[in-house]
């Protein structure tokens, strides 16, 4: 069974969805049984940092994602769900789990795109490629030039480039895809993506980080 | 680099589609669901429903077709077409669409942006705007006023002042339908389209007009539409999403090939 992680933050009913799609049984939960008996374990979310983190703290899931990371238990991070796995977010100035090492950013504004001199908006919305750095069992089998679903007007910043598994750029190459150990987080939406999003999420399925 | 966006718009009216499509593919034509779902293969980045039910008792139909639509595609779809309040958006989006648009209730209420984007994030969020070419006067100084009740009703607002006003409010993106270019496939209002583009600093997806990709080409290329719908040039089999894509794409324009 997927545990996804329920913490009040926008629509999970998309993730739960797109795994049930694929064969997979999964329940959208805050219980703090249910989550640490799962066999593994998506952290989703939409929304703003600083909520996000109290509601956590609320339902004492702070904790149990930390739990969870040092069970060795798969892990994904989804959107907001990646960007809270960091240390800290400049949006509302919210000290976040500290999972993986480094920050969450505003992106700039004005975001200037370095090749065309070009204005970019914020957020960064719709659909945007993946240059991967990395081989991963999780993105096994993904076309360089898949596209997938963006939104977000913060990006993580993660302080050991040996995390980075991919990069998105826009305005500047941001982390859109990090791994360590039985963690893996994106900033795009692969419930949303399209095939090579449920590309992902299959993968993710059958991950066995021991087995990598 | 970030892709345009090629979305198809399906007006439904009591759970149905109300066009007549001509899909060569063995598919059920007035049914909302399997056109979302043909859509999606063919290579659609987002799509839009405009729900034209007139009666609110008939709500729960389109609520139903929200629900098995995203049962089908995995790309994000909007849901417009009386929306009323915050529990109506929350309703679309518990049934899985990623964005709700308001048009008339927002010009009404204007507090329905800021509740919506806090309630459920400025992205799900979407204004749609319905705009005619007007004199310029100091009441519209753009030249462009916006209108209610498919064009019959002008508001005394100007299109320019709205765009801003309503991305301050809370908006994540602006869907603008120029009531003049609509249904008449003769491209998109490129001066409009530009307009607000360059004023407000959220996408805009532009509405209304397109005929053929050279209009698609042009609205997101020269007016700088961050997304172009498109309605009757694929309902009616005219033309394909990917054969639109591959004419952007050999003029330059990044789309989304791979799916």
């Amino acid at each position: 069974m997927i545990a996804i992680i329920d913490y009040r933050a926008g629509n999970l009913t998309s993730v739960a969805r797109a795994v049930r799609r694929l064969g997979y049984e999964c329940s959208v939960t805050d219980e703090h049984r249910k989550i640490t008996g799962s066999d593994r374990v998506i952290f989703p979310g939409v929304g703003a940092a600083g909520k996000a983190m109290s509601d956590l703290k609320a339902l004492g899931l702070d904790q149990v994602l930390r739990d969870v990371y040092a069970s060795g238990k798969p892990i994904l991070g989804i959107c907001l769900g990646t960007q809270i796995i960091f240390e800290y977010s400049e949006e509302d100035d919210t000290p976040c789990l500290g999972i993986l090492p480094g920050v969450v950013r505003r992106f700039p504004e004005p975001l200037i795109d370095p090749d065309t001199g070009t204005r970019l908006k914020v957020p960064h919305m719709g659909w945007n490629v993946v240059d991967w750095l990395q081989e991963h069992p999780v993105f096994a089998g993904i076309d360089q030039d898949a596209s997938f679903y963006f939104v977000h007007s913060y990006y993580p910043a993660p302080s050991e480039e040996d995390l980075v598994v991919g990069r998105t750029p826009y305005g500047l190459p941001f982390a859109s895809a990090v791994a360590r150990d039985n963690l893996v987080a994106v900033q795009f939406h692969p419930e949303k993506s399209g095939r090579p999003g449920l590309n992902i999420l299959s993968n993710f399925c059958k991950w066995d980080p021991d087995h990598a | 680099m970030l892709s345009k966006r090629i979305i198809p718009c399906l007006d439904v009216r009591d759970g149905r589609t109300t066009k007549g499509i001509k899909f060569k593919n063995n598919v059920d034509i007035g049914d909302p669901v399997a056109m979302a779902r043909f859509y999606y293969e063919q290579g659609a980045d987002e799509l839009v429903f405009y729900d034209i039910t007139a009666s609110s008792d008939h709500r729960p139909i389109m609520i139903d077709v929200v629900r098995r639509t995203a049962e089908e595609i995995f790309i994000p779809f909007s849901v417009g077409g009386g929306i009323r309040t915050v529990e109506d958006m929350r309703e679309v989006l518990l049934a899985g669409a990623e964005k709700i648009s308001v048009n008339t209730a927002a010009v009404k209420n204007p507090r329905i942006i800021t509740e919506g984007a806090k309630a459920f994030g400025k992205q799900c969020v979407v204004l749609g705007m319905d705009v005619k070419r007007v004199e310029k006067s100091a009441k519209i100084p753009s030249g462009y006023e916006i209108v209610i009740h498919g064009g019959r009703t002008y508001m005394g607002i100007d299109a320019l002042w709205w765009a801003k006003e309503a991305e301050n409010l809370g908006a994540g993106e602006i869907c603008l339908n120029s009531i003049d270019a609509d249904g008449t496939q003769e491209g998109y209002e490129m001066t409009l389209t530009k307009m607000i583009s360059e004023a407000v600093n959220i996408p805009v997806i532009a509405s209304g007009g397109a005929g053929k990709p050279e209009h698609l080409a042009s609205v997101l290329k020269e007016a700088k539409a961050d997304a172009a719908l498109i309605a009757s040039m694929t309902h009616y089999g005219t033309y394909t999403i990917k054969g639109i894509k591959e004419y952007l794409k050999d003029q330059g324009v990044c789309v989304r090939m791979k799916w």
